[in-house]
């Protein structure tokens, strides 16, 4: 049943190695469409990230949470500040990117502890409160002392490096030209694929357990035992700090960062990634965050040529009709398909019970 | 003291508005258990009808009360049908999902409902046409207009209609019936998809009312007011214990009052540290106290520990 170390058939093996293959080439592939495609890809990859880390507090402990940017907001932040002309600060990615998940795990504990008694919406709205609240002090925070240059935000912020390689500069490596977004690519692949391995160990372990069954009854599984406290602590920090790496990574990547990109829209939507594809269950987590990230994009380049082949003209805005078709599209997926894209066979099969 | 005074009074106008709102929120989520995430923008599309009604009917030249009134009835109307399709569209053929499926739907509705608003309204700031003459009235050195006052009597007025509606007409009883047991509520007769609807559209028209008591009060509107003014409203409702139609107004007047007062004292409680655009971490702050020590709300009932 060991999904990473267990004996894999032949079939399995032609397959991974084949999803391998095809993850490895895909940036080239998507700079045929141009750096604007490979940036998108990036960012479905940082999403998945950051996706996965809400899997853990809402897909596998089952604690509804709204404010999940926050977690996102502060390590971007932390990144900004230690790595950039703003303290004239500069230090290296090992050392940022180890301390953004620590602080943003004291952020997730910091929120988890005044909430534990809280059931279901009551949760959603204060997590929806605390993530405003980050979002408002951000906003803010440029006087009387300024720290975080209020909504200009903060700008030329050191790309992820090690010694002298840039992650954000065109450099040849074995014969091969790699574009900035290309070498973003990798150090995302990288990442994510050590995230999604922790997701895999962490559901099948005591501990992962332990969050199901707080999510199926907590009652019960405090009566069998569990700590649910440290339990449920421990599901929002160590969500939280894959949100604060994840935040860092964005930060380097975009050398600039600014409130705007932590509005509650946002949460929002990494929650919508979660659900449409199917809360709880990796693959599905994946496909959900991937497809909520091409998704707007691809529309964004389809609504101009398409209202031009249909009436001839462009009649309606296109921002505002491709946001417009995206929620309609998670309103279409939601009702068709309720438990999510791909859910985990666990829920398909609840949820079949219930309707017989 | 006179500082005291007008944040008072501001606070109770602002608040009246959050409760008008909230009561949405709490019907829909007493009687379906279910965050209506949609409702802000419904009301946002009430003003902005309000305003293209009145802004027509009065280039037409008729009278300012009867643009008014046919502004109210347009908000109300428009209201009433998106309520009644939203629960048809979004809620309905997910009754027994997943909980978190009909959330999901309810945001993708409101991005739907926001951008339609954005491409017929457009993008820019709308005014208000100013329909009431603005006078000044003193009391102890803080000032209040008639529009002030015309919104909290319009938003006392209708959630008295709203208790009346709940507490002593048969619509009502169903209703409650339904909020406490929706299996024994049909048994007993009662056709829960009517009650359903109907709170729906009940909430959505004083979604309306609200949407043109913002109208008039600040004198202007924008295609993205719905999604803040919805926020607070929400949050105001759980402030009261969702689910609980006293708590919602209760919790509305505390959550404009709260916001008033600390806009108005912080600067000079921090120092000058933290100003007045601290405005809006009010409300979330009390909110987090307040659920720290009551967990269900200022007046919500204990729930079971099975949600």
């Amino acid at each position: 049943m060991n999904p990473l170390l267990g004996a894999l058939p032949v079939r399995k093996t032609i397959v991974y190695v084949l999803a391998a293959a095809a993850l490895l080439i895909l940036p080239f592939v998507a700079a045929l469409g141009g750096q604007a495609w490979v940036r998108i890809v990036d960012f479905a990859i940082l999403y998945v990230f950051l996706a996965l880390g809400l899997n853990i507090v809402v897909g596998f402990a089952g604690l509804l949470d709204l404010g999940y940017i926050a977690f996102y907001a502060v390590g971007a932040y932390l990144w900004a500040l230690l790595a950039s002309p703003h303290f004239g600060l500069h230090l290296p990615f090992w050392v940022i990117l180890p301390l953004g998940a620590i602080v943003a795990c004291f952020f997730g504990v910091l929120l988890g502890a005044p909430t534990l008694k809280l059931r279901g919406d009551y949760l959603a709205i204060v997590t929806l409160g605390f993530g405003e609240i980050v979002r408002i002090f951000m906003n803010n925070l440029n006087a009387p002392i300024n720290i975080t240059n209020g909504p200009q935000g903060i700008t030329l912020i050191d790309p992820v490096a090690i010694g002298d390689f840039k992650f954000s500069t065109v450099s040849t490596l074995f014969g091969i030209t790699f574009s900035g977004p290309q070498k973003y690519y990798y150090l995302l692949l990288v990442l994510v694929v050590g995230v999604i391995i922790i997701n895999i160990r962490l559901q099948h372990s005591r501990i992962g357990r332990a969050w199901q069954a707080i999510r199926e009854d907590e009652i019960a599984a405090k009566a069998i035992g569990i700590n649910t406290r440290n339990m449920k602590l421990l599901a929002f920090a160590m969500g939280a700090s894959f949100g604060g790496i994840a935040g860092g990574i964005f930060a380097a990547m975009q050398g600039f960062v600014s409130p705007e990109s932590f509005s509650l829209i946002e949460s929002i939507m990494i929650l919508a990634m979660v659900v449409l594809g199917g809360m709880g269950h990796i693959p599905g987590v994946i496909l959900g965050a991937v497809l909520l990230t091409v998704l707007p994009e691809a529309l964004r380049y389809a609504v101009v040529p398409v209202q031009k082949a249909v009436f001839g003209e462009v009649l309606a805005d296109p921002e505002s009709l491709r946001m417009l078709i995206f929620g309609l599209a998670l309103v279409l997926v939601m009702r068709f398909k309720p438990a999510g894209l791909w859910p985990s066979p666990d829920r398909r099969r609840e949820l079949a019970e219930k309707s017989r | 003291m006179d500082i005291f005074l007008q944040q008072v009074i501001n606070g109770l106008v602002q608040g009246a508005i959050y409760a008008m709102v909230a009561l949405g929120y709490t019907m829909v989520y007493g009687i379906m258990g279910l965050i209506n995430f949609a409702h802000g923008e419904v009301v946002m599309i009430g003003t902005l009808v309000a305003i293209t009604v009145v802004t027509f009917l009065l280039k037409l030249g008729f009278p300012v009360w009867l643009a008014g009134g046919m502004g109210i009835v347009a908000a109300a109307g428009v209201c009433l049908v998106l309520g009644w399709s939203l629960e048809r569209i979004a809620y309905r053929p997910l009754r027994g999902a997943p909980r978190l499926t009909p959330l999901i739907t309810a945001i993708g509705m409101s991005i739907v409902l926001q951008n339609l608003a954005m491409m017929i309204w457009g993008r820019n700031y709308m005014t208000f046409p100013s329909i009431i003459e603005k006078t000044q009235y003193e009391i102890g050195g803080a000032a209040f207009t008639n529009v002030q006052v015309l919104v909290v009597l319009v938003a006392g007025i209708s959630m008295g209609g709203l208790l009346f509606l709940v507490y002593r007409t048969k619509l009502g009883m169903a209703m409650r019936a339904t909020a406490q047991n929706p299996g024994v509520a049909g048994l007993m007769g009662v056709n829960a998809n009517r009650v359903i609807s109907s709170a729906f559209v009940i909430g959505s028209v004083l979604g309306a009312l609200a949407g043109v008591m913002v109208g008039v009060y600040y004198e202007i509107a924008h295609y993205q007011m719905g999604f803040m003014l919805g926020l607070k409203a929400f949050t105001a409702a759980v402030l009261g214990g969702i689910g609980n139609l006293a708590g919602a107004m209760a919790g509305g007047v505390l959550l404009g009052l709260i916001e008033a007062l600390g806009a108005g004292y912080i600067g000079d409680l921090t120092g000058g540290f933290l100003g007045s655009h601290y405005q809006d971490i009010f409300a979330f702050v009390v909110l987090i106290f307040v659920l720290m020590f009551r967990p269900s709300g200022l007046f919500g009932e204990k729930t079971g520990d099975r949600a």
